[in-house]
């Protein structure tokens, strides 16, 4: 893809115009406000991004979710350490660290404690971490996240490591967004049956069992394997049409690769891999199974099919919050409550209710 | 658009390894609706300066117990500085002899609270810096 030339950039206004161009500059405090303003969904922030969005695509998103304790952050700490060492001939990748913990569903604040294990790449150039609040986003991710991944992508990061909140069984977003999702669990977690539950295990396309140096790794190692011999492998991608509830949470679902990629195309058995991450013991085979998942991403055509079915997503939630905040600019306040008492007084169904303001709307 | 929330980079300098104090003040701030990146034990002020850059906070708390804080205080301002950052601002708690306390206020330090201090207090003086309004006990530096 041709790179646009910088010129259309001169229309901004003066201050946006030294934010976009200064994070394409590589300026690193022009990126950090750039996040906060993107966080924050500002009118400067998005019109920042409409400019930078031309200059993503290039990054390769790798994803680390798991349990809350089973290693994450130490095990993103070894990878971004491990892809700044020279590559034989290559330079090293530039690697953007995004690193989401929960807030506090009471007050809003939030502890993020993740850069306590990532102290090794303080001083690096090359690297950039963020932490993020999850601020009431129960996907495992921030609202926000996707689009702070794009300002890194368009600032020049050629890997980008996002760290989900420690998760549990349904905190899929993660493989939404990545290209390469990896699934972090530890020695005495659960059992076999847990293992074979829908959900967080189903989007590993690499599983990690870090503190491999633990009683019951054996065990642990079994169960995942059987999961994985019970599964029908085959391309995955998430579908398009993301089915939202009403809390704006996108429910997708997996769908089965297309008839001709199961007949003919590769495909990709997820591989289970024992770390330590505090010793940096398996970080070089597992950053090896990370490439060759890219390189099966590319050849199989899986990438195209992803950051398609990632960017439609993207869209129709962007659509749906923008025509609910068109509807209800428009309609009265004291019409909505009249509704609502209504239906707090059994008057009519919420169904009638959705019908009754969405054609009175129309008359 | 989402609600500003004020960030706070929570950072222990030095060589002691006292934490206590720290995760009680990064506890309180959490609590106080703050998103608090916590940073943990012997960071360097150069350490200190890049996260307190890359995560783009409003205010940076340090804990100090060893003593060493008319040494390390000056060089995070300098490095904040430096980095563009000279309008964060500046917290230190923990053991404050009280003849360095103004001097700490002269170099463009917020706020210094020592053991006994209401976390209330820590609370209302970082809200008021960030808001731009002066800050009891440091004339001027706000």
């Amino acid at each position: 893809m041709a790179r646009p030339l910088l010129g259309h950039l001169e229309r901004l206004k003066p201050d946006m115009e030294s934010l976009a161009e200064g994070v394409l500059g590589g300026n690193r405090l022009a990126l950090a406000r750039l996040l906060t303003q993107v966080e924050n969904d500002t009118p400067t922030g998005r019109a920042a991004l409409n400019d930078l969005f031309p200059f993503t695509g290039h990054a390769h998103l790798i994803g680390v979710t798991g349990a809350p304790g089973t290693g994450k952050s130490s095990l993103v700490n070894q990878l971004a350490r491990h892809f700044r060492q020279p590559q034989g001939e290559q330079a090293p990748v530039r690697v953007g660290i995004l690193a989401v913990d929960p807030s506090s569903p009471f007050t809003g604040g939030a502890i993020l404690g993740d850069r306590v294990r990532m102290r090794d790449l303080s001083g690096d150039p090359g690297v950039f971490i963020r932490s993020m609040a999850s601020r009431g986003s129960l996907g495992g991710l921030a609202s926000a996240t996707a689009s702070l991944v794009l300002a890194l992508d368009a600032a020049g990061f050629e890997t980008i490591l996002i760290e989900t909140v420690g998760a549990g069984q349904a905190e899929v977003d993660i493989a939404r967004l990545a290209h390469t999702t990896l699934v972090v669990e530890a020695p005495g977690l659960g059992d076999d049956i847990q293992a074979i539950k829908a959900g967080i295990l189903e989007i590993a396309d690499i599983l990690v069992i870090n503190k491999a140096d633990r009683p019951g790794v054996e065990n642990t190692e079994r169960a995942l394997r059987g999961m994985l011999q019970l599964a029908m492998p085959g391309p995955r991608v998430f579908i398009h049409h993301g089915l939202a509830d009403s809390s704006g949470n996108t429910r997708e679902r997996m769908e089965p690769g297309t008839a001709e990629a199961v007949a003919g195309g590769p495909v990709w058995h997820p591989p289970v891999l024992r770390t330590v991450a505090t010793e940096a013991s398996g970080i070089v085979e597992l950053a090896q199974e990370i490439s060759r998942h890219k390189k099966y991403l590319k050849e199989s055509g899986d990438w195209e099919r992803r950051e398609r079915a990632r960017l439609q997503t993207d869209l129709q939630l962007l659509l749906q919050s923008a025509l609910l905040n068109r509807w209800q600019a428009r309609l009265p306040e004291s019409k909505y409550q009249e509704v609502v008492n209504r239906l707090s007084q059994r008057e009519m169904s919420p169904w009638q209710a959705v019908q009754l303001l969405i054609e009175g709307e129309d008359r | 658009m989402a609600e500003r929330k004020i960030r706070v980079l929570v950072a222990k300098p030095g060589l002691d390894g006292h934490d206590r104090g720290a995760k009680v003040v990064a506890r309180a701030l959490r609590d106080a609706g703050m998103e608090v990146i916590y940073t943990g034990l012997r960071q360097t002020p150069e350490m200190i300066a890049e996260a307190a850059l890359q995560e783009d906070v409003d205010a940076v708390g340090l804990s100090i117990l060893s003593g060493a804080h008319m040494a390390l205080a000056p060089r995070v301002l300098e490095l904040l500085k430096a980095n563009g950052q000279g309008n964060v601002k500046v917290f230190i708690g923990g053991i404050i002899p009280d003849e360095d306390v103004p001097r700490l206020h002269e170099m463009g330090v917020v706020g210094v609270y020592g053991p006994g201090t209401i976390t209330d207090e820590i609370i209302t003086d970082i809200r008021r810096a960030v808001r731009g309004e002066t800050v009891a006990g440091a004339p001027g530096t706000a």
